[in-house]
């Protein structure tokens, strides 16, 4: 009984391990052709849309390392919010042409930029094999933390320990905004103030005018009236629209 | 699912974003691939927090992506800024400041 139960055990423990190492390197596939493409397409766009692709992936893996509150998160931030911001960007520029990518302002920056990565990577690499840390498996017992839902243990974390971060990171954005606002909004008023004043003072002396004393409105627009549809309809019957609206 | 596994990933992913940043002379690109650094960083945040058994880790990943977003609005702002006085958003032609 017990040998064929923990045999049965096993084996549904192979088929998991191995439908997420399936699962795994169907992401990794997806996030590094996404992440290569957004270094290497030459249109911004097609760049912005092989992020979406990266950040889709890694959605999945936060799925299959039990993270589904950061999974939706992730969909909805930064392919929902983030993404369009750049398209947004892209398209408001109109910088969404082709890169030139043979005209290289500086001599030698990309291969010496696709060095420098390779370095690093291969920095990486070695002192992971050279030490023996970050090789253990990771638990299969159930979701982090005790029981409830991932998204109940965020919220408990957040709430109760991380909750000086949490605050900070509210003000974090209400800044980030307000830097935004003020970093993109157009400085009309004080770039161009004596004209724009003059502009805007010139129409509205006779409209402030007008309101002050209650009998010239309804003459002057009696006396514009005929006026405006003198030039209108003058070339097709000029006298005949005109002796109406005197009549009237 | 072993720990490194999502270790290596996240740092092919950090180094594809660092060729980004170094490589690309458009500024919307060079947020994008800073937005894959952060990504990795992200991917390392929630296994090494698998790893422990706590969910401190997608609490901190929660947070970059939050710091993300407001670096996003910032550097977009930037760029428009930079695209209103240059008409260029090529990032070799900002050099105003160099001495």
């Amino acid at each position: 009984m017990t040998p064929a139960l923990s045999i049965t055990a096993t084996a549904i423990l192979a088929v998991a391990t191995k439908v997420d190492i399936a699962v795994f390197a169907a992401c990794v596939v997806i996030v590094l052709c996404g992440a290569i493409g957004v270094v290497v397409s030459r249109n911004p766009v097609h760049a912005a849309l092989f992020l979406v692709l990266t950040l889709f992936g890694m959605a999945v893996l936060f799925v299959a390392q039990e993270a589904h509150f950061l999974a939706a998160v992730q969909v909805i931030v930064y392919a929902g919010a983030i993404v369009v911001l750049f398209l947004f960007v892209i398209m408001l520029l109109g910088v969404d042409r082709e890169e030139n990518v043979m005209a290289e302002p500086l001599r030698g920056q990309r291969p010496l930029a696709f060095l420098l990565g390779a370095i690093a990577l291969a920095e990486i690499f070695l002192l992971a094999q050279g030490t023996q840390w970050a090789t253990g498996a990771t638990q299969v017992a159930g979701p982090a933390g005790g029981p409830g839902s991932n998204v109940e243990k965020l919220a408990r974390v957040i709430f109760t320990r991380y909750l000086l971060a949490f605050e900070v990171t509210s003000v974090l954005l209400v800044i980030a905004v307000v830097g935004a606002v003020v970093l993109a909004r157009r400085y009309e008023t004080t770039a161009t103030e004596s004209p724009a004043a003059a502009q805007v003072e010139e129409p509205q002396s006779p409209r402030s005018e007008a309101p002050l004393s209650a009998a010239p409105p309804p003459a002057a627009p009696d006396e514009s009236h005929p006026d405006e549809s003198h030039p209108d309809e003058s070339q097709p019957a000029g006298e005949p629209d005109a002796a109406p609206s005197g009549a009237r | 699912m072993y720990l490194n596994q999502f270790l290596f990933l996240a740092a092919f992913l950090f180094c594809v974003g660092v060729y980004g940043v170094l490589a690309r002379k458009n500024a919307v690109l060079v947020l994008m691939s800073i937005e894959l650094i952060l990504n990795a960083v992200n991917i390392n945040l929630v296994a090494f927090g698998l790893f422990r058994e706590s969910v401190a880790g997608q609490v901190f990943a929660l947070f970059v992506i939050a710091v993300a977003a407001a670096e996003v609005g910032v550097g977009l702002a930037i760029v428009i800024l930079i695209y209103r006085n240059r008409h260029s958003i090529d990032l070799t032609e900002v050099d105003m400041m160099k001495g």
